[in-house]
């Protein structure tokens, strides 16, 4: 038996190692479009003590560690781009605290956001976490270490702002707490210590391992209702963008732009999701917004759309499984995007891009976005569904996606969680002194080299 | 087949419940690497028929330690979810006509061919238990099946099944040694040659007979039957009866003071839609206090003996699937995990001793005739 396999079976049992072809298999690859790339080992840890004998051992072989998730990033994140060992974090999964009074929860970094969806819904009906609309099987951490958005971002920011603790084991092997936990048994805030969080947050793993989070949670109102915002020009959504936010009544503002069903050809959906405990609190937000609205409506700039009851149901899903649907839209098992993260008065020359990029290379296309803070920025998604058995479509839809991302950096934009050849392009463009930063940083943190590399690799 | 599989996104809702409480996909479960997932394991059954993989023990592993329990059908969003399941078996299919299943799989095949039963048991033994007359034109036939018939903890089922009937006065029979195997299981493992082969022998038999009612007590059974081509005789659920019968006033309860939690057979709930049937049952027992597991009904986590794993078992350990419906059992507080599948029954009996607990796995049966026999 091979040493590393053996010495990894003595930290975790046996049956929770597997260098076997299918496991091999299935981790070095995703549901995007990302090149396979094949893992040595694949390990599920219990505890962090676990994990720090993984980066012990990792350390000492010269290995490569590549931790994940459930790996649903689409743009390959975890997929070892370099071999070694991938770390399945996913038997972490307890929650180990709740605060109702102060309001945050500690987990480990395996819990599922439907499992700490679930949780909140028995053990404190009146919270909840920022959701994104990723399927319930994502993990939370996965989802806060590429700065994550959920239907709380347009109140409170990235979800990754809503960290209030971390424990992290470090490239070297060490454990380490981030924030009040660091001195206190309370996870209540990352601030005011010097933000090391930071850290951690955007590297991809490539700065060590996330083992425990403490996150903020937020009052769930008993009452939940979308409105639809329909236009026609792509200039007047940063405006009404501007002042629906500007009321601060809505809980998130989504927008969708897509060439099907043929009904929403040619429009911008804008949805703006209200919550209340009351009616009455409803019906004030839903006036206040209207209200916001209403020069627009008058000019026949646009309007809201009257929604069935069986629309509204789909659009009040949480997460909304529509999204996930989309990936078959094709039959054929796959879609890819590029979030880009851009200023909001930057949507018109995005969705401009989209269409151009779309025609360009003849591949099918849509737009969702989440407004981020009270309209500070956005995200943009440019959406490709292909079909997994017709390799033709993938190669399109790979190069539309390229584009995509190459459009983003040219409008002003940022490509949100960019694969490991996007992130060669973010550093090209990016400030010399930055990237030099980054890269001090990483050969302190990490000075073998192991944590997930081919990743915010910098090759000066 | 192979022009559908690439359609899974391996987005992962079929792993988990409906409300997301848990992992409910038993393999992955109790594997937890992603290739143990229902996703996981189109992506590599896809690479194997493209030959991108080659068979392997670890493969054959993940293929037959899929149990059909249809929670991966009942949970996946895209539009072809009705057919994971028949994807999966068409692969386990192949596998058999490759002449590539695994050991215990084969064994457990050719036993119900050459014996009719998966242990290989003589067609002697079979109701060498069994005091009840054979059927001779009675209103109903009593199904008995394999598990019942050949594991005294089925047996002991099938005798508070058919204490019941007597006690309400049903005119019934059964086949004795000349039962057939139902042929569920050779369906859910992919040998759908056996699968005909049974369910043309049981419908001739039936035929000759002139069954016109038969009633299973193995909700695999049942799910079988329902399948049998041709068929012009009604199934029923024992469940199903023993509501009807307590309906029409032709069992009298009386009160058990019991704190209970019924858990939901896969192949009666997610595979047939019964899902209140037993639960009315248990309600009418006067003083019986019913409880939930968080898991339950359409969501109800599989005991993990589906497609054959009751006998070859590629799910057992301290983190099997039964094991861990003890647990959520027993977090309900009841005393009593009642059951509606005799292999159900035997997977959790076997797992509360394990877990060195004082719950008590009851079939929905043996609650009723407790009741029952206090008038």
């Amino acid at each position: 038996m091979d040493k590393i396999y053996k010495a990894l079976a003595e930290i975790v049992g046996e049956e929770f190692v597997s260098n076997r072809k299918e496991e091999l298999y299935i981790y070095s690859r995703d549901s995007g479009l990302s090149e396979p790339r094949f893992p040595d080992y694949v390990v599920m840890p219990r505890t962090v003590e676990e994990v720090q004998k993984i980066i012990q051992l990792a350390n000492k072989e010269k290995i490569h560690v590549v931790p994940a998730g459930a790996s649903l990033s689409l743009s390959g994140l975890t997929i070892p781009q370099k071999g070694g060992i991938v770390i399945d974090m996913r038997r972490m999964d307890r929650i180990l605290e709740l605060n109702r009074k102060g309001r945050y929860v500690v987990l480990e970094a395996g819990v599922t956001q439907g499992k700490l969806q679930a949780f909140l819904e028995e053990n404190a009906p009146d919270l909840c976490h920022s959701l994104p609309e990723a399927p319930p099987s994502a993990t939370v951490v996965g989802n806060l270490v590429i700065h994550g958005q959920g239907n709380l971002t347009q109140a409170y920011g990235f979800n990754s702002s809503m960290i209030s603790g971390l424990e992290v084991v470090l490239p070297n092997g060490e454990i380490c707490r981030i924030g009040s936990c660091s001195l206190s048994p309370y996870w209540f805030s990352i601030e005011p210590l010097p933000y090391l969080a930071g850290l951690f947050l955007g590297w991809f793993g490539t700065t060590g391992v996330i083992t425990k989070v403490g996150l903020r949670l937020y009052p769930k109102k008993k009452l939940r209702d979308v409105e639809l915002f329909v236009l026609e020009d792509p200039k007047l959504v940063s405006e009404v963008i501007y002042r629906v936010t500007h009321t601060e009544m809505a809980e998130d503002i989504t927008t969708v732009a897509q060439p099907y069903p043929l009904m929403f050809q040619g429009t911008i959906m804008i949805g703006i999701y209200l919550t209340g405990d009351t009616e009455e609190e409803l019906e004030f937000k839903r006036r206040l917004i209207w209200s916001s609205l209403s020069e627009l409506i008058k000019a026949k700039e646009g309007g809201f759309m009257a929604l069935t009851p069986d629309m509204k149901v789909g659009f009040l899903e949480k997460p909304m499984s529509s999204l996930t649907r989309s990936a078959d839209i094709l039959k054929g098992g796959g879609f890819v995007y590029c979030g880009a993260i851009i200023p909001i008065e930057k949507f018109p020359e995005a969705l401009k891009k989209l269409f151009e990029i779309a025609e360009r290379n003849g591949v099918t296309f849509a737009h969702t976005g989440r407004v981020i803070g009270r309209g500070h920025c956005m995200m943009f998604a440019f959406a490709y569904p292909f079909n997994r058995a017709d390799l033709e479509r993938m190669e399109k839809a790979k190069r539309a996606l390229f584009d995509s991302y190459v459009a983003t950096l040219e409008i002003g934009g940022v490509p949100w969680k960019p694969g490991a050849e996007e992130q060669k392009l973010i550093l090209e463009r990016m400030d010399k002194n930055s990237v030099e930063l980054i890269k001090r940083i990483r050969e302190l943190l990490d000075p073998n080299k192991i944590m997930n590399p081919g990743n915010w690799e910098v090759e000066l | 087949m192979s022009m559908e599989l690439h359609r899974c996104f391996r987005c992962g809702w079929c792993k988990l419940p409906s409300d997301f409480v848990d992992y409910n996909c038993p393999s992955y479960a109790k594997f937890r690497f992603e290739s143990f997932s229902p996703g996981g394991r189109l992506w590599l059954i896809r690479a194997w028929l493209n030959r991108e993989l080659t068979w392997s023990e670890n493969f054959a592993k993940i293929l037959f330690s899929c149990v059909a329990c249809k929670n991966c059908a009942e949970q996946c969003k895209m539009r072809f979810k009705d057919e994971i399941v028949d994807w999966i078996t068409s692969a386990k299919s192949l596998a058999i006509e490759k002449g590539l299943a695994p050991p215990k799989v084969r064994d457990f095949l050719e036993n119900i061919a050459k014996h009719g039963n998966p242990w290989g048991l003589p067609r002697a033994q079979r109701a060498s238990w069994l005091d009840l007359n054979k059927f001779e034109g009675e209103e109903d036939l009593l199904y008995i099946g394999c598990e019942c018939a050949y594991e005294e903890r089925g047996q002991k089922m099938a005798k508070n099944v058919i204490e019941l009937f007597k006690i309400a006065g049903l005119s019934f029979g059964t086949l004795g040694n000349e039962e057939e195997c139902d042929g569920n299981e050779a369906y859910m493992l992919g040998e759908l040659g056996l699968f005909q082969e049974l369910a043309s022998k049981n419908t001739q038999k039936f035929k000759e007979l002139g069954v016109k009612k038969v009633i299973t007590i193995s909700p695999h059974a049942f799910n079988a039957m329902k399948k049998y081509p041709n068929r012009d005789f009604e199934v029923l659920h024992f469940t199903q009866l023993l509501l009807e019968l307590i309906q029409k006033g032709k069992l009298k309860l009386s009160e058990l003071d019991l704190t209970v939690t019924y858990h939901d057979p896969c192949f009666l709930g997610r595979h047939n839609g019964i899902y209140s049937e037993p639960r009315k049952i248990l309600k009418s027992i006067p003083g019986l206090k019913l409880v939930e597991m968080k898991r339950n009904k359409e969501n109800s986590f599989c005991c993990g003996g589906g497609s054959g794993n009751f006998v070859f078992d590629l799910l057992g350990g301290s983190e099997s699937p039964a094991r861990l419906r003890v647990r959520e059992a027993l977090n309900t507080g009841a005393e009593i995990l009642a059951v509606a599948c005799p292999i159900c029954k035997a997977m959790f009996e076997d797992a509360v001793k394990d877990e060195a607990s004082d719950l008590e796995v009851k079939d929905i049966a043996e609650i009723l005739l407790r009741s029952a026999e206090r008038i």
